[in-house]
């Protein structure tokens, strides 16, 4: 295999060629010409349009039409049928060193596409037969291929749905018949292609894959890895149809043998088909899969339980079963159907409605009755469309025309375009709607009844002969639901002056929206609140991409419908001619500049989805038009660049990145767009900079798509599941899956709406009083209700919050002096706090409500007109009310813990690094006096900075420590200048910081121990401090504790077994200066008395030598004695420690 | 008051070829005593309408006009106190004003030798005095007072009954609370359509929104239900959304059949009135 990929390289291959050439796994030549290896392409992807009846005639496209895994050499190989033959002459031979231009070759040869297997179902007896052949590589189900083509562009004057329906079905049974014929072995339906096939079909049981009879596996992990970088680098057209693929392998039930099925591949040999057994297409597909986990990480929550439980991943990678069930776990991207509302009318406005509007009294009832018929056919459309036989056209038809005839004047034109238009978007266009209307089909019945129940559902599914896809993963455009009544009336009214107007408003509406100034996210905003502000964006910009996709859609449809045929123009001088023609004709709307305006303003997210929706029903001719060829390079050129695995700052999200290669990777399979485009259309990816050099943030580097937004844009994404389900359906009964949890399964959704709840009623009620109110109304009101909705949330943070970080940090300070300095674990000490605070967290709804509720009413009655009459007035306040309530709750109930556990963190964390709790925790924080002029010695001045005489604390601290030379020392006036510097700088608190102070606070405690000890090395003789000058400075020591050091003071430290160790070192017996300075401690209410006694106590416990112990005992003693009796301290030293007393004589 | 349609049928069957006097509806009453008397006048009313559009065009043929207009002068010749023209009106199954109408244009146009105007007549109909001949003013009258179902009592009487109605429902609403724009208002507004009242603040009945509110003084059955929704009440949910109808006279159960679609029917005022909360924050 290595040998192929050098050969590949020397030939100068493009990695093109190479993803083409893996992607659609070459049959091998018959062995005409021994020694060369051959690899003929086949036509994956059979272009159905031109050959309508291939699928039937050739039974090998039934089995397995798109990729061929290997071609028999010997007596089959030369039998093989024309379109075998063909195929190989637009083969491409690769390894064959005469082949220079193997590029070329390939270029020359068109992509096949897939066919698209008609479902034989009854939704399908509705729509039209589908003029575009994009399908499953393999399909699904035996025989289920189109039978005969409509040439009609939009299928209109076909005969009723159900005919086609029963001629399909009779199709089906004739062709059944014949492949049993043909193969007296059912499972053996397909002898003359490869030795062996994957076949997705047949009997339930699938054949067991076996990582251990992989053969060749250094050549499959190695295409493999190839395969993965192409799709990595979006080299293939569609990402989506690769997964698909890939899936399909992991899948295949079993490998259809063919006669000379013995033969014996040669291992690592060109010559052998690259899938031997099920356990090569199994071992591939997870290999590939491993590559792209990250794209599968983003699938829905039900693909991912699907891939997760899969067996064979199991069996076949453990660890990437491991990491898609984390990935499962993980997920909250749940992808729910919804159920379409009702349709509802366009309201009554007076405003645009009324007599004022119209030219004549015959004009204004002309269209009050085209209003009232607009909706009988609707009515009626609702009613009967689904009815077998039925047909829009003939129930229909004359009605919509007699209507449209009355439409004389353009100013009638305009009145029922703008109705219609309405009308569109909210019947299709509606949250509750898009979903279940985008996808165009009943709920989806597999997903609802769960993997558990689905083997029972594949008997029934067999005896239906349709696969439960509706399109496959490439379907082709189609109007789903309501849009078909909208689709199918232009085509009635088939009114060249409805059209125009049509036209006109929906290039407007979506110039519109387009350009509409959708809010930013500010990227330096992080904090939690935000996230309400996101969820509403989100929300709109959905409810826009939707919106615009549908008028998009339509316009496109209009627009085109002149020039649309089932097929392109037969020769190249026909074809001239059209471009000709159509070269002149201006565009309907100027697409390229608005994307080219969409890219530079980095909105691709928005504009790029519509933009696919509106080309994907131009005509054939319409790519080869300057124009719009010029607007195709660039969305491929986008394409291109959208690389998924590029993630960083200004890049696209990856959610926004996905839709969009989900959405053109759709567009370049419409079969109107030409099939060797992709690939013709070497465009220099490094010439499109314009999206990757991201100068400011645009709403592409915004997560403003989610799982739900991409499978409602994109529906055929979700044919990775149905595959998956269809999997679980078929396999055997012990497919229960690791994941155990038991949803129950419930119907309700598919059954008829329930009676509304209460609260479900208020909501109607809501939405039902804007129906009837000036748009503008509305607006107001949520615009209100989300503003202030989204300030109730900053408030509550700015107070709620606030008060209970600083409820935080006094708790952390007590303690903290609980505890001592050491206190405890952080994280413990976060679990503590947050577990005596978060309870306080259920205030924030209660006091949000209040927010909301004071706030909400005053501003709505700001912004509404004065005339609003009263009960509108007070029901829109209500509204505005309720809407910025339910929003703001919904974020703090959803967040309030986690925000007050981050700020109470963000402060504990604060304050640790602080060395200790903040000073406010001990009070109001003191700034300088109002006199200050802010001259005071800096502190980090007085910690160390001053060299040059040792007039720092830290100079006199380690002075004190030693090792000193025999002549250093500081004087008792320098002593005492130096804490007249400290109190100055405390008392000016323009630059201290918590560190200094309370750095300075320690080496304070550390100067009054060594003044204690009697520790100061004084220059002058006798080189000791007298006992009054010690005095005074620890007094001096004391004042600036109690009154200028703001911060906590490590005060016990005076007494550590170190500081209380000097003393027995200098044996010199000072403890009439220590029992003063505690004394005085307690005095002043530094340190309290059991505070002192516990750390007496602890000296005990250290090992002392002599008799220092009872000395210690002693102080003890006499510490506590002095305590009850107020006076005769002084005596009670001397009287204890007569020598000592001889030596305070001598001084 | 909201009758199956197999009650409705049984009442109009009993209503087949029975003329539109006091006597007998004094007998309907008697055959269905459970039903309100307003009800079965309500359907009796629509029932003979039913028939008299049937055969209205008979009547109205040049000879049987003239027969009508001998056999009132032989009858006046003969007695002029005599009920002659009412008693001709029940022979021949017409409606006792309808045939007033057909004797006095016909005498109008006798003694002035012109067809006369419709508002001469409908004049003279409302006050059978100005009729010149003291004679044909009291059978004209007396046919008149002994309709039920026609003539200028009946519609001025409809005419009352349903701006009554209206005046109550209003009464209602502001009893209730809930404000509203009526048709006046709404006229002057520039709407198209316009329902007795279009609510402000749209409510809930029984599970179902409403915005609308239309009254009607009288009895649905399948008829004239059936014109008012292509006329009225389907232009309004196309202008103003789901609506509530109140039948004050009830109607057959089964036309309320679009409750989903957003036509509720009602013979009452309803009870079960729920309102957007205006404290639900």
């Amino acid at each position: 295999m290595s040998a192929v990929l050098e050969s590949l390289l020397r030939e100068e291959v493009s990695v093109v060629a190479a993803v083409r050439w893996v992607a659609r796994f070459g049959v091998k030549a018959p062995p005409a010409r021994p020694g060369a290896t051959t690899l003929s392409r086949c036509p994956g992807r059979p272009r159905g349009a031109g050959s309508p009846g291939r699928a039937l005639s050739d039974p090998n496209l039934e089995e397995f039409p798109s990729r061929r895994l290997g071609a028999p050499p010997g007596p089959q190989g030369e039998k093989q049928p024309a379109a075998g033959r063909s195929r190989l002459k637009e083969g491409v031979v690769f390894g064959d060193r005469n082949v220079r231009k193997p590029v070329a070759t390939l270029s020359r040869t068109k992509p096949s596409r897939r066919i698209n297997p008609t479902p034989v179902s009854e939704e399908r007896s509705l729509s039209k037969p589908k003029t575009c052949f994009t399908s499953p590589p393999i399909s699904c189900v035996p025989s289920s291929q189109p039978s005969a083509l409509d040439t009609s562009p939009w299928g209109l004057g076909l005969p009723p749905g159900c005919r086609s329906l029963q001629e399909e079905r009779a199709m089906l049974r004739k062709e059944r018949s014949k492949q049993l014929q043909q193969s007296p072995t059912p499972t053996c339906p397909t002898p003359e292609l490869g030795p062996l096939i994957p076949s997705r079909t047949g009997s339930l049981a699938a054949e067991a894959a076996d990582p251990a009879r992989v053969s060749s596996r250094k050549r499959l992990e190695v295409v493999a890895l190839v395969y993965s970088s192409c799709i990595a680098e979006n080299l293939v057209p569609n990402l989506f149809l690769e997964l698909f693929f890939v899936l399909q392998l992991l899948t295949v039930r079993r490998m259809v043998a063919a006669k000379d099925s013995d033969l014996e591949p040669s291992q690592d040999s060109l010559e052998s088909p690259l899938f031997q057994s099920i356990h090569d297409c199994v071992f591939f597909a997870v290999q590939v899969l491993e590559h792209q986990f990250q794209v599968l990480s983003y699938l829905d929550k039900g693909t991912l339980k699907l891939l997760a439980e899969n067996e064979r991943l199991m069996c076949f990678s453990p660890a990437l079963q491991g990491r898609l069930r984390a990935a499962y776990e993980g997920s909250v991207a749940k992808v729910s159907p919804t159920m379409t509302p009702s349709a509802q009318a366009v309201s009554f406005q007076p405003e645009t409605d009324n007599r004022a509007n119209f030219s004549s009294d015959r004009a204004f009832h002309t269209f009050k009755k085209q209003r009232d018929v607009f909706y009988e056919v609707l009515r009626e459309w609702e009613d009967r469309h689904e009815e077998p036989g039925w047909d829009f056209e003939k129930g229909l038809g004359s009605r919509i025309r007699a209507m449209m005839s009355q439409l004389s004047a353009a100013c009638s034109h305009s009145h029922f375009v703008r109705l219609f238009q309405k009308q569109l978007l909210q019947m299709c266009q509606s949250p509750g709607g898009a979903a279940s209307s985008v996808l165009g089909e009943a709920p989806d019945v597999l997903n609802m009844l769960g993997a558990d129940k689905l083997g029972r559902l594949r008997r029934l599914q067999e005896r239906l002969a349709a696969p439960p896809s509706s399109g496959g993963p490439c379907p082709p455009p189609t109007f789903p639901g309501c849009q078909g009544f909208f689709k199918d009336f232009i085509l009635s009214a088939s009114s060249f002056q409805f059209n125009q107007h049509l036209m006109d408003s929906l290039s407007l509406k979506i110039q519109e929206l387009n350009g509409l100034p959708l809010p930013q996210h500010e990227p330096g905003d992080e904090d939690g609140e935000s996230d309400v502000d996101w969820q509403g964006e989100r929300r709109q910009f959905a409810a826009v991409l939707l919106s615009l996709r549908l008028l998009a859609k339509f316009l496109g449809f209009v627009a085109f419908l002149p020039y649309r045929g089932p097929e392109p123009p037969p020769s190249r001088e026909l074809q001239d001619s059209i471009v000709a023609l159509r070269s002149q004709v201006p565009p309907v709307l100027d697409v390229r500049a608005l994307l080219q305006q969409g890219l530079q303003a980095h909105r691709a997210v928005l504009t790029v989805p519509w933009l696919v929706e509106f080309l994907s029903f131009a005509d054939h001719i319409v790519p080869l038009l300057d124009y719009y060829r010029s607007v195709f390079t660039v969305l491929l050129r986008l394409y291109r660049s959208l690389v998924l695995s590029q993630e960083g700052e200004g890049e696209m999200c990856f959610l926004n990145k996905l839709l969009l290669l989900a959405v053109l990777g759709w567009l370049f399979q419409i079969p109107t767009v030409p099939e060797d485009f992709f690939f013709l259309e070497e465009c220099q990816v490094d010439a499109f900079e314009v999206d990757t050099a991201a100068s400011e943030h645009g709403l592409d580097s915004v997560p403003v798509v989610d799982q739900q937004l991409l499978y409602t844009c994109c529906p055929y994404i979700g044919e990775l599941r149905k595959l998956l389900a269809s999997w679980v359906s078929g396999s055997s009964g012990r497919s229960g899956g690791f994941v155990r949890k038991i949803t129950p399964t419930t119907t309700t959704s598919l059954g008829a709406q329930l009676p509304p709840s209460s609260q479900g009623l208020q909501a109607q009620l809501a939405q039902a009083f804007f129906h009837n109110q000036p748009p503008s109304l509305r607006r107001t009101v949520e615009f209100v209700a989300e503003r202030i909705g989204s300030n109730c949330v900053k408030h509550i943070k700015a107070t709620l919050v606030a008060d209970l970080v600083r409820q935080a940090e006094s708790l952390l300070q007590e303690y903290r002096v609980a505890q001592g300095q050491e206190g405890g674990d952080p994280a413990q000490l976060l679990e503590i706090l947050c577990s005596q605070l978060c309870p306080s967290g259920a205030h924030a709804l209660a006091q949000g409500r209040e927010f909301c509720q004071r706030k909400s009413p005053g501003a709505v009655r700001a912004l509404l007109p004065e005339e609003t009459p009263a009960a509108v007035l007070s029901s829109a306040e209500s509204i505005a009310v309720g809407l910025a309530t339910e929003k703001a709750c919904a974020w703090l109930s959803a967040n309030i813990t986690a925000l007050i556990r981050r700020e109470v963190k963000a402060a504990v964390s604060r304050t640790l690094r602080a060395q200790g709790p903040e000073p406010a925790a001990r009070g109001e924080r003191r700034g300088c006096s109002r006199a200050c002029e802010h001259h005071a010695p800096l502190p980090s001045h007085l910690i160390s900075e001053i060299k040059i005489s040792p007039c720092s604390l830290q100079d006199v601290l380690s002075l004190a420590v030693g090792p000193r030379d025999p002549d250093e020392g500081v004087s008792p006036e320098h002593l005492e200048q130096l804490l007249g510097q400290l109190r100055q700088t405390l008392r000016c608190r323009q630059f201290l910081c918590p560190p200094a102070e309370q750095h300075l606070a320690k080496c304070s405690v550390e100067l009054a121990s060594l003044l204690v000890a009697d520790q100061i090395p004084i220059l002058a003789a006798p080189h000791r401090l007298e006992r009054g000058q010690a005095r005074r400075l620890l007094l001096m020591l004391l004042s600036l504790w109690k009154e200028d050091f703001q911060g906590p003071i490590p005060l016990q430290l005076l007494l550590s077994p170190r500081n209380v160790g000097l003393l027995a070192d200098t044996r010199w017996g000072l403890w009439d200066l220590l029992l003063f300075l505690l004394r005085e401690l307690v005095e002043k209410g530094l340190m309290d008395r059991m505070e002192i006694e516990t750390c007496l106590g602890s000296l005990h416990e250290t090992p002392w030598p002599g008799d220092f112990p009872e000395e210690l005992a002693t102080l003890s003693r006499l510490f506590l004695a002095e305590l009850h009796l107020p006076e005769p301290q002084l005596r009670a030293c001397e009287l204890v420690q007569p020598s000592r007393g001889t030596v305070l004589a001598q001084s | 008051m909201i009758l199956t349609k197999a009650q409705y049928d049984e009442i109009a069957q009993c209503l087949i070829s029975v003329p539109p006097t006091r006597q007998s509806l004094r007998k309907l009453k008697q055959r269905f005593p459970s039903q309100s008397q307003a009800t079965l006048l309500s359907i009796f009313s629509q029932e003979y309408q039913k028939h008299i559009k049937r055969t209205h065009s008979k009547h109205h043929t040049s000879e049987a006009i003239e027969s009508y207009y001998q056999r009132y002068l032989d009858g006046v010749v003969k007695n002029g106190a005599a009920p002659v023209l009412l008693e001709l009106a029940n022979e021949v199954e017409y409606a006792p004003s309808l045939m007033a109408r057909i004797v006095l244009e016909r005498y109008l146009q006798e003694r002035d030798e012109t067809p006369p105007s419709k508002s001469v007549i409908n004049s003279m109909l409302r006050d059978p005095s100005q009729i010149p001949d003291g004679v044909l003013a009291n059978q004209v009258y007396q046919c008149i007072v002994n309709d039920c179902c026609y003539g200028p009592l009946v519609d001025c009487i409809k005419h009352a009954i349903g701006h009554e109605h209206e005046v109550l429902l209003r009464d209602l609403l502001l009893e209730k609370n809930l404000s509203f724009l009526d048709e006046d208002q709404l006229r002057a507004k520039g709407y198209d359509k316009t329902p007795d009242f279009i609510l402000q603040v749209p409510v809930a009945v029984e599970g179902h929104i409403i915005h609308w509110i239309e009254s009607k003084a009288s009895f649905g059955d399948e008829c004239s239900h059936h014109a008012y929704l292509h006329d009225q009440f389907w232009s309004y949910w196309n202008r103003f959304g789901p609506g509530l109808v109140i039948y004050w006279y009830g109607f057959i159960q089964e036309l309320d059949c679009n409750r989903e679609r957003g036509i509720l029917l009602k013979a009452c005022f309803p009870t079960d009135i729920v309102t957007l909360c205006h404290s639900t924050a």
